[in-house]
């Protein structure tokens, strides 16, 4: 039984008055692959927003590779955590969006290049060979120079996963990516997504709502509901054999 | 047209004194503006208030007023003489302008969309690298022609200067008015196509940022 | 000259600089007024189907739009008059009202057009299709529909031409800054009564721009341009 690369513990999010989560308790293995399901609204992007340090939990532990995310020891108090230990600790996890949010003013080569280099402080020509193999194997060895306005949606997102996969992380975050792409987009997106779970050890956390990908490639499967996992197991322990009533309501509006 | 041939050299006299004055206002107005632009998006209260008061005052006064103010007040208050009125001017036009661009570079960078600092945070950035790296490249492209729209009111707020007894080209357009009275009208047609001449490179420059700033950003 | 701030003369200066306050707040009405009026005359203007009119125009609003309008106000005011044929002389007030008047114009009628190419072509197509005269497809139609987005731009014009006003004290429009100037000259001492005008000018001017970024957010709310096309 290996250690849990990610962990939450009891985690609750409220915005305002809304709970978004009820008490998340998870554990995520190093190269699992989890998909995350579930009606909109559920708080599933919420859970991913926390472990990137984009959204504050308002309670409980988010322990990630054994040290505690949110929260920092100070003369023997544990305290919130400053800029410096968020930095420390959210190194090893990348996240791809569903708006992309590719850095305009740059070609997509400097996209990808522009954080190893600052961030990692990676020499120049390192970074650039391993950017290109990259772009190269999301199949956009031809498009360095382009700048993401000159992109289709489908290549923009692709250019994204290159640009957090060149960060090396051992977490990579999925924010419902191919949600904001035209239909005939999709399939590019999710070939590149199967193709990183095949070949790559790092975990991955997919925030979904193409099912039947989604339930291929997993490990894990949790589904969210009002805030906490209703159920979770293996994609056939989930779909096939839960008696979760609206577990199986959903999946019936998704799957047809 | 012997007029003309006339005046044009008169009116040239004040030309170095328009465009040093344009240029160093220029040069104060635009550190104001990102010095108070970004003091104003600071963590610290008393930091946002203190430029929240100066950017108030600035824009809530004329500019006359505070060149005239300065003039007197400089001496008074800090008990210096400045050796000259060009830097009164100058202080007057930088500052007065400094206020109203800080308020560009403010909007410019909250304008950037969120999701721009966010993949930058996915990046493991510092809060200073997704300033340097992200939001403000962009943004700096947004503010690019009211920085050029501005540059121009400062032009035309060079003009003042004269009132104050620097010898700019409005200085001697006056000169020559009252020694000939019946010349008014040529002299300050002149005086106007002066300041127009000077202007037209900088609407150039205002319409080039206006094509720059509509690419190469994320906003919404 | 006197050096040294002085409270006693601030409370005598006071009552002298406040007796211009009435000129500089009709000054400011009147050209704002004005302005507004004149600004159609751009918007109209820009509309004459021909090219060259048009460069014409455009170029023309830009002239007035970028030199200094004080040069303009002493061209009204000094060398009018002295234009043989067409000159008349111009009291201090008319000129400051024609001086910054028509400047700003060439502002408000940008604002105006941009209120107007705001409007959906499906409106123009509307109005069209329902046989609407040129007259009333401009009353009835457009003009409702771009003015009122412009008005806290509209607003804020209002707002830089109070503080463009004090220009006029150069000819002698006798509003506040210059019954401060000759408070000083009088007295020899400047820093009180031009403080004091700085004083008005924040006083009536900081609670005037909270008023249209009040308006601005409630034109917002209630005016939805994609309501139209929804």
């Amino acid at each position: 039984m290996t250690d849990p690369i990610v962990r939450f513990q009891d985690v609750h999010k409220s915005f305002g008055d809304v709970n978004v989560l009820k008490g998340i308790n998870l554990d995520i293995k190093p190269a699992e692959k989890v998909a995350i399901i579930g009606p909109s609204g559920s708080g599933k992007t919420t859970i991913i927003r926390m472990l990137m340090t984009l959204e504050e939990p308002s309670s409980g532990d988010i322990i990630v590779d054994g040290k505690n995310l949110w929260k920092m020891e100070k003369n023997g108090h544990m305290v919130k955590a400053n800029e410096k230990h968020l930095r420390e600790v959210r190194g090893d996890i990348g996240m791809v969006f569903q708006h992309f949010n590719l850095f305009p003013h740059m070609t997509i080569l400097e996209n990808c290049m522009t954080a190893p280099i600052h961030v990692k402080k990676e020499s120049k020509e390192e970074v650039r060979d391993r950017s290109i193999q990259m772009l190269e194997r999301v199949g956009l060895g031809e498009k360095l120079d382009n700048y993401p306005s000159q992109l289709s949606g489908g290549q923009k997102q692709r250019v994204a996963m290159a640009r957090a996969l060149v960060m090396r992380p051992k977490i990579m975050l999925f924010d419902e990516v191919t949600s904001a792409l035209d239909p005939e987009l999709v399939g590019e997106v999710l070939e590149v997504i199967r193709d990183l779970a095949k070949h790559e050890d790092m975990a991955m956390v997919l925030v979904t709502h193409e099912m039947d990908f989604a339930l291929d490639i997993a490990d894990k499967v949790l589904f969210l509901d009002e805030g906490v996992i209703a159920e979770q197991g293996t994609a056939s322990e989930v779909i096939e054999h839960s008696e979760n009533e609206r577990l199986q309501g959903f999946l019936r509006r998704f799957r047809g | 047209m012997n007029a003309i041939i006339e005046i044009f050299p008169q009116l040239a006299r004040g030309l170095h004194v328009t465009i040093t004055v344009l240029l160093a206002s220029a040069i104060l107005a635009y550190l104001m503006a990102f010095i108070a632009g970004l003091c104003r998006l600071s963590q610290n209260i008393f930091i946002r208030k203190f430029t929240g008061f100066y950017v108030e005052v600035f824009r809530g006064t004329s500019l006359i007023v505070q060149l005239f103010w300065l003039y007197y007040a400089i001496p008074m208050l800090f008990g210096i003489q400045l050796g000259s009125n060009w830097w009164t001017g100058v202080i007057a036009i930088g500052l007065n302008y400094g206020a109203y661009l800080s308020e560009v570079v403010r909007g410019s960078i909250l304008s950037v969309a969120k999701g721009q600092s966010e993949a930058a945070t996915a990046l493991n950035m510092s809060r200073f690298q997704r300033m340097r790296l992200v939001i403000f490249p962009q943004a700096v492209r947004m503010m690019l022609p009211e920085f050029g729209n501005y540059t121009i009111q400062m032009l035309k707020g060079t003009s003042l200067v004269s009132l104050i007894g620097m010898t700019d080209i409005l200085y001697y357009g006056d000169i020559l008015r009252s020694s000939n009275l019946s010349q008014a009208p040529i002299v300050y047609l002149l005086v106007l196509v002066f300041y127009f001449i000077l202007a037209l490179p900088l609407i150039w420059l205002t319409r080039k940022g206006e094509r720059i700033s509509k690419k190469g950003v994320a906003n919404g | 000259m006197n050096n040294n701030w002085s409270w006693e003369t601030f409370m005598d200066a006071l009552p002298f600089v406040l007796q211009g306050l009435w000129i500089t707040v009709s000054l400011t009405i009147t050209c704002y007024l004005f302005a507004l009026l004149f600004g159609f005359v751009w918007t109209f203007l820009r509309r004459i189907p021909n090219r060259f009119f048009n460069w014409i125009v455009t170029w023309v609003m830009e002239f007035i739009r970028s030199t200094p309008p004080l040069v303009q106000l002493f061209f009204l005011f000094y060398a009018w008059p002295m234009i043989p044929g067409i000159g008349v002389t111009l009291s201090p007030f008319t000129s400051a009202v024609l001086g910054l008047g028509i400047h700003f114009s060439t502002y408000i009628g940008e604002i105006y057009r941009s209120g107007i190419d705001s409007i959906d072509k499906g409106q123009w197509e509307a109005s069209k299709a329902l046989n609407f005269s040129t007259v009333d497809k401009w009353r009835r139609i457009i003009l409702p529909q771009a003015i009122p987005p412009t008005v806290p731009m509209l607003g804020n014009y209002f707002i830089i031409m109070f503080k463009e006003v004090p220009l006029a004290s150069t000819i002698g429009v006798a509003g506040i800054m210059l019954m401060a100037n000759s408070y000083g000259a009088q007295n020899w001492s400047y820093l009180e009564p031009l403080t004091i005008v700085g004083i008005i000018f924040l006083v009536l001017s900081y609670p005037s721009a909270v008023l249209i970024r009040k308006l601005e957010i409630k034109l917002n709310t209630r005016f939805d341009k994609n309501a139209a096309i929804k």
